[in-house]
């Protein structure tokens, strides 16, 4: 879908959740998009990064996950919305090394408990909210054109 | 634009626009155009995949020809160990060695152990760095390219340790000339080299320095005449020269070698550029930060499934491993002396001299505001293709047809299947067009109402 402002890009794109095959193939495509209309590569990494770490969290954890990315001359905005089993006790979440992670999915390499703290890490913004047994809500802001964080 | 080097080059007459090199070029940098493909030269990373792939031999490596010899008063035919993957332990490199100077060469120098050396020297550099991991082999240029112009954010991963090729090309010189009493520029330095890439890496190196060498012949080109060659020279021909062929370094040729002298935990090698597009989408994601070192070769299996080579990639990758363990047998145990590696690692001896930079690939326009814009009509465009990326228009995806078009290099009207569309567009306004006009006719001026036509 196209949103109807002449200079803003809007694009959805679904995530299916347990579908490792395909994990990453949005955040690569986000990149693309940034690259191309020529964001500045220091923010292109530190959105990759996060976008990967969010579209990772719902083929792990949720059934499915609905990303927006809107792009202004302003900002890059992202808001990724799942449906899951939620976070029960987000402070906890967003602390270094805690992870829900199984067995499996460490043996695979991910669940190292650095995901939301990263995604914070390298958003300008970041909003979390989380119905235990509903879904989730992050939404994160990249600025384009300040230097500094807000 | 001539802003970037190539090693390849389309020959028109040859060239009948079968498309195959436009589906295969892994950045898309080729278009047809009239029935002829043509670069865009900023997205070409020299990768050769279209040369293996044309079925005209249209597409033309541009390496020196054999003629560019009698350019220098002493010459030195510096051979990749790919070279020796083609005869494998049947010919032994001190024959080779022989051969090749027999062929015209004043000297022939074998590469192994100065990549030998260079594998110490990266492993120094490996054991000092605290940066972002994995850090990424320079031995192939196209990976260099591939990495400048769509991953720019590793480019802080590139180890700036120089390749064996011109570390021993900058040594032949200076020693050379002294020996000989001849200016650096007389004496000419050649690579035989196993694929175009190296190339560019001669005329243009990446990091914006110079290089040592001064041109690369084709393997392929030099096989008939070197075969040839090789039946003069003696069975018996020196031992001697064998003696500083070492093992560890002859596994440059091959996807993996560098991993194998380097003997670290974590190492990865990859080879074939569509699984290192996948690797680099990895670290890019910060996957695969246990892992130290990745050595990368566009070609499958390294440089031994070059697209100058001759032998089949399968059959010279075991010719290298058969030749490795004929070599172990024979006692040949030339080895780097690591010591003296590291006394000159810290005197920068193996360190690039300029730096890597990042060669992205313009944005759809310079002012974010219009490139959002284009970017947006683009995804309309899109939406309106078959998206079945049958390269009619010229173009190898739909995908990139639209951006095509956004940037007014093509017409919507060159998609195939925009074709029926658009005539049946025209076709709607031409009947629009004389129902207006019969609308119009006879127009009495004392009724003042349009005369309705009958039918």
């Amino acid at each position: 879908m196209i949103m109807s402002d002449e200079h803003a890009l809007s694009q959805h794109f679904e995530i299916r959740g347990g579908d490792f095959s395909n994990a990453g193939k949005v955040s690569t495509t986000i990149k693309e998009i940034l690259q191309e209309i020529g964001i500045d590569p220091a923010i292109i990494i530190r959105t990759s990064i996060a976008v990967y770490e969010a579209e990772m969290n719902v083929v792990m954890y949720a059934r499915k996950g609905m990303l927006t990315l809107n792009i202004t001359p302003e900002e890059i905005h992202l808001k990724l919305d799942d449906q899951g089993p939620g976070i029960k006790n987000i402070d906890l979440a967003m602390q270094e090394g805690f992870s829900t992670a199984t067995h499996e999915m460490r043996e695979m390499g991910f669940g190292a408990g650095l995901g939301l703290p990263n995604i914070k890490k390298n958003a300008d913004r970041f909003l979390i909210a989380s119905i235990p047994g509903k879904g989730t809500l992050v939404e994160l802001t990249f600025f384009l054109n300040r230097d500094g964080k807000e | 634009m001539n802003q970037y080097y190539h090693s390849l080059k389309i020959d028109q007459e040859r060239c009948n626009g079968r498309m195959k090199c436009m589906r295969v070029c892994p950045t898309q940098a080729i278009r047809v155009r009239d029935g002829k493909a043509l670069f865009i030269e900023e997205r070409c990373i020299d990768c050769g995949e279209c040369i293996t792939v044309c079925p005209h031999n249209a597409i033309i490596p541009l390496t020196d020809p054999f003629g560019e010899l009698t350019k220098f008063r002493h010459t030195v035919a510096l051979p990749s160990p790919g070279l020796h993957a083609q005869f494998g332990k049947e010919i032994l490199p001190n024959k080779i060695l022989t051969g090749l100077k027999n062929l015209g060469f004043d000297d022939a120098y074998d590469l192994s152990l100065t990549c030998g050396e260079v594998s110490f020297a990266i492993q120094e550099y490996l054991s000092e760095y605290n940066g972002p991991r994995p850090l990424i082999s320079i031995a192939c240029p196209t990976v260099v390219r591939l990495i400048q112009v769509k991953y720019p954010s590793l480019i802080e991963q590139l180890i700036p340790i120089d390749t064996p090729r011109e570390v021993a090309a900058r040594e032949l010189k200076k020693k050379k000339s002294k020996h000989l009493g001849l200016k650096e520029t007389e004496i000419g330095i050649f690579y035989l080299t196993p694929c175009p890439a190296k190339m560019i890496s001669i005329k243009q190196p990446a990091e914006k320095g110079r290089s040592y060498l001064d041109g690369a012949i084709s393997i392929a080109d030099i096989y008939g005449p070197l075969l040839a060659a090789l039946e003069e020279v003696e069975k018996k021909s020196s031992r001697k020269d064998l003696e500083d062929i070492c093992i560890l370094g002859m596994g440059w040729a091959m996807s993996g070698g560098i991993c194998r002298t380097l003997r670290l935990k974590n190492s990865l090698a990859v080879s074939g550029i569509n699984d290192i597009i996948k690797v680099f989408n990895d670290i890019e994601r910060g996957k695969l930060r246990n892992i130290d070192f990745i050595e990368a070769y566009s070609c499958s299996q390294g440089c031994v499934g070059g697209s100058l080579t001759v032998e089949n990639v399968y059959i010279s990758y075991n010719k290298i491993l058969k030749l490795i363990e004929t070599l172990e047998f024979e006692q040949i145990k030339a080895c780097p002396d690591v010591r003296e590696v590291r006394k000159r690692y810290k005197q920068k001896y193996f360190f690039i001299d300029g730096k890597f930079e990042p060669r992205p690939l313009k944005p759809l326009d310079k002012d974010l505001a219009k490139a959002i814009k284009k970017r947006r009509e683009k995804e309309e465009i899109y939406a309106s293709l078959p998206k079945i990326d049958c390269g009619v228009c010229g173009a190898p995806t739909c995908m990139t047809f639209a951006e095509d078009v956004v940037m007014g290099e093509a017409e919507v009207t060159d998609c195939i299947f925009q074709l029926p569309s658009k005539v049946a567009e025209l076709s709607l306004e031409l009947s629009k067009l004389l129902d207006s006009t019969a609308s119009l006719t006879p127009v009495r001026s004392d009724s003042g109402e349009a005369k309705k036509p009958k039918d």
